[in-house]
């Protein structure tokens, strides 16, 4: 009997695990390891993939996941190299953003990614969240201009932006987005860090739990820019206007050709200007467009957890009191 | 219990208020004098902790209905504002997507130490159904409210979902559109969800008043199964239980926290950070990790059964499993309450859970290769459960010897009352038990 309720915690803490396991499956597709001998043609499991290539707006030729999943006899895994875990200042119970590298980040979306990635849930006043003054967030959004309107004669116009405008689009539509970028829109940055994730499956999500891993959003951008020029396998075939990428989520190869080279984007601190820097640096800031109250979630998360548990202490010594006399 | 009040009016405006309304009275006959069993462990804390977390899940599920607009064109986008605009609304909604999570794994404690103690047989059938109510009502509840983000998964599992209902014979089709409001997901869909995920959760407040008033007319059961005798078996609710549940609740909140404040996106599919798009399917949908066992009874059957095809038996399993468990109490024939008591069933009864889990593992595959058939296997072991092994086994096993009271199982056989008068017969308690009233 005594040992039922740590069972109980443990068939809890198990079906929580299931929740793991649901974004597993939401990684293109799951394969049965023991599945060949059973399902040796798959003609949905292509397709699947295909469709959700394009649900995340990075096309992918169908006929290069086909090509992969009859070479690997089965469905294929993707991506076909997991991303790796960096050091983020912002992981662990006393995350932060680095506000340098923030910035950094800033000023390669704002070359590089901001001529075809909208980011459009994030305002120019947030940028005070960089560290920037009010003064620098105006004169920032006044260098883009924005459509208002209509003003009194019926016409929209132009105007500079003011802080409580949010990043304009680069393209006017998503229609317009796809016809200009080979058929699928280039995502929205203001959720993506929190929208990708490659799963590592079981038991690793576990462990996540005790190690409070949440930053596959991150590592996965980070990857994925700094995983172009490689040589594909032989027995994959790239689809000509796809560029081959094993941490591509969603199959062997995608639209976006390589976006940065060395050297592109002009650091002023000393930072080098690297393809790895910059990933970390814009993969950082994503990271921040999705979650810019992650710094104080987590600063008032220590307050919270110091109290329930001396709490929890105090609550356990009355309890304790209580039923001294009291046989249980 | 119910008829013994010894509430005494402390002054004269609480006397006042009694003759007139005795709300203090009942207040204080069901949470203060209350007599629970002494032995109660910290399994049976859960009924407390999970009215904590419809309180939590109601008080912020209002503050973000203020914020929150349900139009399939402004639903993302508020949501999204209530994370970076609105003042702690990051805090509100990440404790209302993790305390559903968390809503559930204190619900799926409390039945499976219901099944493990025996709490749903005899005489607490109508205690165990009110609470079955309440688990459907959660479930509607919970499937509601994750729709209403409107990203990808939202809009997928609410077309999934729904077209449960399409395959159910002459209504289905009808059921299916009342639901949706319309022959697809859509705005409409999207607004009455809402409204149900605003009204179902008084209407489980109102179902746990009627399972709490239940509760305390036959009492609680405890860890011997044993009901209680005397005087000498309870201590009052308060402080004893009080300050148990209360601590149990601390540290439920404390992993709560761990999750809201560190992990508050580990429970949820990171496909619902992209907004719901009825043009892109993604390539695998999933429900919530709560429904993973279901889900996966749901796929188990890919083929046709004489009159009734595949989706039609899926659908058929899957609610069946749900409303299995109304006949629970009399499907046990066993009368001893406690799996302490029964070495067979204390088998069977973690051979169930495993067998869940498994169930919730494979919920989460995708349905090809083998999984559909080692769902198929779950999902007979589970009915078999119900339908062969607990029948048969109340039958057939021999339980241990049950102590005559829960003093005597506590203080010994001397100090215990019952000692010598106690007619033996261990297989039968519950002949014996109702006698306290």
């Amino acid at each position: 009997m005594r040992h039922l309720l740590p069972a109980l915690l443990l068939a809890g803490s198990l079906l929580t695990t299931g929740a793991a396991l649901a974004q597993e499956a939401g990684a293109p597709p799951a394969p049965a390891p023991a599945a060949p001998a059973s399902a040796p043609e798959q003609p949905s499991a292509p397709e699947a993939a295909a469709g959700e290539a394009v649900a995340h707006g990075e096309p992918m030729a169908p006929g290069a996941t086909d090509e992969a999943a009859h070479e690997q006899g089965g469905t294929p895994h993707y991506p076909l190299i997991k991303p790796a875990e960096l050091d983020w200042t912002f992981a662990g119970p006393f995350g932060h953003y680095d506000l340098g590298q923030l910035q950094r980040g800033l000023k390669v979306y704002r070359e590089v990614c901001s001529a075809c990635h909208s980011m459009n849930l994030v305002s120019f006043r947030n940028l005070e969240g960089l560290g920037y003054s009010d003064e620098q967030v105006r004169s920032f959004a006044a260098e883009f201009q924005v459509e208002d309107g209509p003003n009194a004669s019926g016409e929209m116009f132009m105007r500079p932006g003011i802080p409580s405008d949010r990043f304009p689009s680069p393209f006017p539509n998503p229609e317009a987005a796809a016809a200009a970028n080979n058929g699928a829109h280039p995502p929205d940055f203001s959720l993506l860090a929190k929208a990708r994730f490659a799963t590592q499956g079981f038991p690793k999500f576990v462990f996540d739990i005790f190690t409070q891993y949440a930053e596959g959003g991150p590592d996965y951008i980070h990857a994925l820019l700094t995983g172009y020029g490689q040589e594909p396998p032989a027995h994959i075939t790239i689809q000509p206007g796809t560029h081959y990428n094993p941490y591509f989520m969603n199959g062997p190869a995608l639209a976006m050709a390589q976006p940065i080279m060395d050297d592109q984007v002009e650091y002023t601190d000393g930072t080098p200007q690297t393809v790895d820097q910059y990933s970390r640096d814009v993969a950082a800031f994503m990271m921040w467009a999705a979650e810019p109250h992650l710094p104080e979630r987590k600063a008032t998360g220590m307050v919270v957890m110091v109290f329930l548990i001396g709490f929890a202490i105090m609550v356990g010594i009355v309890k304790r009191r209580v039923w001294a006399d009291t046989p249980h | 219990m119910a008829g013994h009040s010894t509430y005494v009016p402390s002054n004269g405006v609480m006397r006042w208020l009694d003759a007139r309304l005795p709300l203090p009275r009942l207040v204080y006959d069901s949470f203060v004098a209350y007599p629970v069993p002494r032995n109660l462990n910290y399994a049976y804390t859960f009924g407390g902790i999970l009215a904590l977390f419809l309180v939590i899940q109601i008080a912020t599920g209002v503050v973000l209905a203020m914020h929150y607009a349900a139009s399939t064109e402004l639903a993302f986008q508020s949501v999204e504002r209530i994370m970076r605009d609105v003042n702690w609304g990051w805090l509100l909604r990440y404790m209302h997507a993790n305390g559903a999570s968390f809503f559930f794994i204190a619900v799926y404690c409390h039945i499976f130490r219901n099944l493990y103690y025996g709490s749903y047989k005899q005489p607490r059938e109508v205690l165990w159904i009110l609470g079955v109510v309440i688990f459907l009502l959660m479930m509607g509840t919970a499937f509601m409210g994750y729709v209403l983000p409107w990203g990808q998964m939202s809009f997928w599992g609410a077309t999934v979902i729904t077209g449960l209902f399409s395959p159910i014979p002459v209504v289905g089709p009808a059921i299916q559109t009342l639901l949706l409001g319309g022959f697809a997901v859509d705005n409409a869909t999207l607004n009455r969800f809402f409204a149900l995920h605003y009204l179902l959760p008084f209407m489980i407040a109102g179902v746990v008043i009627l399972h709490v008033w239940a509760l305390h007319v036959t009492g609680q059961t405890n860890p011997t199964g044993v009901e209680v005798k005397s005087s000498k078996d309870t201590v009052p609710f308060t402080p004893h239980a009080t300050v148990k549940d209360g601590l149990a609740m601390i540290v439920f909140l404390a992993v709560f926290a761990y999750f809201v404040f560190y992990m508050p996106n580990f429970l949820g599919h990171p496909d619902n950070y992209v907004p719901a798009n009825p043009l892109q399917t993604p390539a695998h949908i999933v429900p919530e990790w709560y429904f993973l066992p279901f889900y996966a009874m749901l796929r188990a059957i890919t083929f046709d059964i004489g009159p009734i095809d595949s989706k039609l038996g899926g659908v058929l399993v899957m609610f069946g499993s749900i409303i299995i468990l109304f006949f629970l109490p009399w499907l046990d024939t066993s009368r001893v309450r406690s799996t302490a008591f029964r070495p067979v069933y204390k088998i069977f009864f973690w051979i169930f859970v495993a067998n869940a889990v498994f169930l919730g593992w494979l919920g989460s595959k995708p349905a090809e290769g083998i999984y559909p058939t080692l769902s198929l296997i779950g999902a007979i072991y589970y009915f078999a459960h119900f339908l062969i092994i607990l029948p048969v086994l109340g039958l057939v096993e021999t339980p241990r010897k049950l102590p005559n009271s829960i003093s005597e199982a506590v203080l010994g056989p001397d100090r215990g009352i019952g000692t010598g008068t106690g007619k033996g017969a261990p297989a039968a308690p519950a002949a014996s038990a109702p006698s306290q009233h």
